[in-house]
């Protein structure tokens, strides 16, 4: 594994371009595009203003910089430096900016969810969506890109629409029976769309493209509900995590839970790996101190090595009680992921936020436990193998894989506190971000 | 006087009787103070007579026998009197009434005997049941006891028992009430909900129109120039047509997905088909034969024709393929019942198992435990051999890999030792080998020189002898055609064959008539009638050595040059 320097950064605000080739990175009002194998600046481009969210087109071309504040979103082109592309949204203000899945459309939407607006690239024209929702998620695309789904709301009932992303026509226009839709998001063979409600009622309903209503699952009726959905990569398992601490499984032929997943806090099954970070003290060669000590050796002497260490079961990880009258607990199952090849989930509860949990979904069970020393702030799949990268907010990076897992130290000096990390997908290397930097790891 | 004095002596007698028999009591059976039983012992010698001495005197001999004689009379006894009136005593009825007084007295006494023996029992019965009644009562009390203690616990877990129902009743009854509250307070949430959503939407729809109205001319898009198309087709109008095209896309991306879903599931149906159906089978192997079970039969009606049912079926399958609800049916149904046979059987052999090895059953479907551990011993035993083996072995090959170093250069030395003797060994054995080879091929040389020699000599005689022949053929032929020309005929048959076969008279005639000169090396040498069949015999021999010494490997092309010379 190799690690590059590190680099500034700010919004923790870097990205691999789709085709694995580049990596965009923001300083503050600052785009800087750089070559990802030799980590040479390709390009510079300057902004209007502090950029708040950029994203690169599908096919790799054009980078879009969205200032919120300002209200302005610009369009660089990576072919042609010298084009340029501004789009002000004025009084209506910004809150969010996607691009299409064709790379030549971009879809803003204005305050207070007033309208979407799609901007076109190629042509003259502009499309308005109205009565956009408000929530987490309320615009999503087909993985194939040809269908966007759209959440929206009037009269205080919920509805989505959907549109054909090659001209913008609309497909389907259905209403959904729920309380407050939070979020929608296509299965990976864009058939089906999952719906489901806010935290205060637990609902989930499946709808087919053509908006015909699959069917609706409900684990229970009064505690708080769904925290987290992910659909594995082959459309065959619904994944939903809630905030009674349990994922729970739905299978894409009867739309039935198949299994439930706990989050004990305490881990009793002999067929499970704990594996627990230990920090090993750092050996020091006392010939090598030197008064006024180095810079080195002062970071080094600071900086605790750590290490795997194999618990035995059984093993009671650390629990935090959630404060009971705050909105929006840290309880449940917050963070869900599939490895790319279907085998693999992983899954964070925040209650026990130091641990993740890797289930087999072959066999429907427990695998392993990674518990850390603080807290998990991100974990991902590599888009090519069973290899999961996370972060606890120090400077170290963990991968897991079947084969076994490790903590890798960044080599540098000072602070460099990952709080975030992107793979690239290749799979060769990933991005490292901190607040004030990034750092790019090879890994073959 | 003395006449009362007497009748009152009897009394004092029978007191004094008494009091002697109390002590005589005392003396043998102190324990027995409830029997009334009077015990008739025989008085010792010194009593006996104070004793007889006491009821009659010399004085009221008379008053004793009368005495004597009424209560024999009252007792049922003759008299003792001879006759009623005088005082003359029957002797023989006195006899008599003794003997019968000593007869009851026996008979007394037994019956007093069996009486005492029978108390004694009785007492000791008494004391046992006495005994046993202490005993149950003792137990009586403590069950008492128990069972109150038993009641009170009872009483006291029902008690707990009523208040852990009553308090789970309380709980649901409040959890009933908080859920209804729950649901009222989500109900007027919703509601309070809706309508701050409802203002919230006249102000965004406000808002909305003063943003369109304003019609902000910052709100636009400045581009360098359009970008073309990411897959270079040109934009078009959104029409009826298109909608339709759309519609269309949908469904056929529908479609799809449903139909690789279902030949996903048709792949994954035909698998586990088949597996069923060879679990089927199996299950039928390992089923005993049918006539071991007549129970079975009673209890499932179509178990015989069940295999070959299903036999049939397992061919429709594979013919049709379908998977038709009857066929599929039939399949699991099938398998049911043959699984719960196999169930079945499985139970009874645990139950024969755990009935243990006494019963009798039938040897050939079940290995008694016995034999089974022994077998095990066996293989364990075997086992061990071989661990130990094994352990040898390493040992062996540990120290043929980590000897120090001079003794595996010796051990090194030692093998390269024994291989260069070997090698020499066979060095010499080679050599000698090729020395022999040597030998014979010279001996060959000269046997095949020897005989070229011998072989132009016998073509030279035999020209010699064809022409002396034909010149005495010639010489003969007027003397008689006949003998002559099937003579030569035969002649030259004799030649051709005369190598190989044993002579015979013709042979010898013409052999004899042949050349006496040739002994050695011609075929048809006769030098003298005395060895006709030597000859030919002695040239088989020759030729045979020859063939022996020439090798193995040249016999035939011997004999095969002198057949075609002979034929020529």
């Amino acid at each position: 594994m190799n690690f590059s320097e590190l680099f500034k950064l700010s919004g923790l605000l870097a990205r691999f371009s789709p085709d694995g080739k580049c990596l965009a990175s923001c300083v503050q009002h600052r785009l800087v595009v750089r070559d990802v194998s030799s980590l040479q600046i390709r390009q510079i481009y300057v902004c209007l203003d502090q950029i708040q969210y950029i994203e690169w087109s599908s096919d790799s071309l054009f980078i879009l910089c969205a200032m919120y504040k300002r209200g302005i979103v610009q369009v660089w082109s990576l072919e042609q430096p010298d084009w340029h592309c501004k789009i002000d949204e004025g009084s209506a203000g910004l809150v969010a900016s996607c691009w299409s899945p064709d790379g030549r459309h971009i879809l803003n939407t204005t305050e207070f969810h007033l309208r979407i607006t799609v901007w076109s690239l190629c042509t003259k024209s502009v499309s308005y969506i109205k009565y956009p929702k408000a929530c987490h998620q309320g615009v999503v695309f087909t993985k194939d890109g040809r269908y966007m789904a759209v959440a929206e709301r009037r009269d205080c009932k919920d509805f989505i629409s959907i549109f054909v992303c090659s001209n913008w026509q609309l497909l389907r226009h259905f209403d959904t029976e729920t309380q407050d839709l939070f979020g929608i998001e296509w299965a990976p063979n864009g058939c089906v769309l999952a719906a489901w409600d806010s935290c205060l009622e637990y609902k989930l309903l499946l709808y087919s493209l053509d908006g015909r209503l699959l069917s609706s699952y409900r684990a229970y009726e009064w505690p708080l509900g769904i925290k987290s959905v992910a659909w594995s990569p082959s459309s065959q398992f619904l994944a939903i995590g809630s905030f009674d601490e349990k994922v729970r499984i739905l299978n894409h032929v009867t739309w039935k839970k198949i299994t439930e997943f706990e989050h004990p806090a305490t881990i009793s099954s002999k067929k499970t790996i704990v594996y627990k970070e230990v920090e090993k003290s750092p050996s020091i060669e006392t010939e090598r101190l030197s008064f006024p000590p180095t810079r080195e050796l002062a970071s080094s002497l600071f900086s605790t090595q750590s290490k795997y260490e194999i618990s035995q079961v059984p093993v009671s990880l650390q629990y935090i009680k959630p404060v009971a009258d705050r909105a929006n607990p840290k309880v449940g199952v917050g963070m869900l992921a599939f490895s790319a090849d279907n085998c693999f989930l992983a899954t964070k509860n925040d209650n026990i936020p130091n641990t993740v949990w890797i289930w087999d979904i072959r066999k429907l069970k427990l695998l392993v436990v990674l518990e850390q020393l603080c807290t998990i702030q991100c974990f991902q799949w590599d888009p090519r193998q069973p290899r999961l990268a996370l972060c606890t907010g120090n400077s170290r990076v963990y991968l897991w894989s079947p084969t076994g897992c490790m903590a890798v130290q960044v080599p540098g000096e000072g602070d460099f506190q990952i709080v975030s990390l992107s793979w690239n997908s290749s799979g060769d290397s990933m991005v490292l971000l901190s607040k004030e930097n990034f750092c790019l790891c090879y890994l073959e | 006087m003395g006449d009362w004095k007497t009748i009152t002596v009897p009394v004092m007698s029978s007191d004094s009787k008494n009091t002697i028999q109390y002590t005589s009591e005392r003396r043998r059976s102190p324990t027995s103070m409830n029997s009334q039983v009077l015990r008739l012992p025989l008085p010792s010698s010194k009593n006996m007579h104070s004793f007889f001495s006491a009821f009659c005197t010399e004085e009221n001999i008379e008053q004793s026998i009368s005495y004597i004689d009424r209560e024999l009379t009252t007792l049922g006894f003759p008299s003792i009197y001879a006759e009623s009136k005088g005082k003359e005593l029957n002797l023989i009825s006195i006899i008599n009434c003794m003997n019968e007084l000593l007869t009851l007295q026996h008979k007394n006494l037994r019956a007093q005997e069996e009486v005492e023996m029978q108390h004694l029992k009785l007492g000791s019965d008494m004391d046992h049941l006495q005994n046993c009644y202490a005993k149950l009562k003792e137990q009586l009390e403590l069950s008492k006891r128990e069972i109150v203690g038993l009641q009170e616990r009872d009483r006291q877990l029902q008690s707990k028992n009523r208040n852990l129902h009553q308090l789970l009743k309380n709980e649901k009854d409040e959890v009933q009430k908080l859920q209804n509250i729950i649901s009222s307070r989500a109900t007027q949430y919703n509601h309070d909900m809706k309508r701050k959503e409802r203002d919230y939407n006249k102000l965004k729809e406000r808002l909305r129109q003063l943003v369109m109205d304003k019609k902000d001319k910052k709100i636009a898009m400045e581009v360098l120039n359009y970008v073309g198309r990411a897959d270079g087709k040109r934009g078009a109008w959104r029409t009826d047509k298109t909608e339709a095209r759309n519609e269309e896309e949908m469904y056929k991306v529908l479609l799809s997905d449903y139909e690789q879903r279902q030949k996903q599931l048709l792949v994954e149906n035909a698998e586990l088909k088949k597996v069923l159906q060879q679990m089927k089978k199996e299950i039928i192997s390992l089923l005993p034969p049918q006539k071991q079970k007549p129970k079975e039969r009673s209890e499932d009606g179509l178990v015989l024709s069940d295999p070959e049912e299903d036999i049939g079926e397992l061919n429709k399958e594979n013919m049709w393929e379908l998977s038709c609800e009857t066929v599929r049916e039939q399949l699991t149904n099938s398998i049911r019942k043959q699984w719960r046979m196999l169930k079945n059987h499985v139970e009874k052999l645990d139950n024969q198992v755990s009935r243990g090895h006494s019963e009798a059953w039938n040897e050939k479907d079940v290995i008694s435990r016995e034999d089974h551990e022994l077998e095990t011993e066996k293989l364990e035993l075997e086992i061990q051999q071989c661990k130990e083996m094994i352990k040898t072995q390493q040992q062996l090959l540990q120290q043929q890999l980590t000897c120090d170093d001079d003794t595996t250069l010796l051990l090194q030395d030692c093998y390269l030792l024994e291989e260069r003797e070997r090698l020499q060994e066979e060095w010499r054995l080679f050599r000698e080998q090729k020395k022999n080879f040597e030998k014979e091929r010279r001996s060959f040389t000269e046997a095949a020189i020897r005989l070229g020699l011998e072989r132009k000599a016998f073509e030279e005689d035999r020209g010699a002898w064809l022409k002396q022949q034909f010149l005495s053929m010639t010489a003969d032929c007027k003397h008689s055609e006949n003998v002559t020309t099937p003579s030569a005929f035969l002649r030259s048959k004799y030649l051709v064959r005369i190598i190989l076969l044993p002579c015979s008279d013709q042979d010898n005639r013409l052999v004899k008539s042949a050349s006496q000169q040739r002994k050695a090396s011609s075929v048809l040498n006769g030098p003298g009638p005395a060895e006709p069949c030597e000859t030919p015999q002695y040239i088989a021999h020759n030729s045979v050595e020859s063939k022996k010494t020439a090798g193995d490997s040249m016999p035939n092309l011997w004999v095969e040059s002198d057949d075609k010379e002979e034929i020529e």
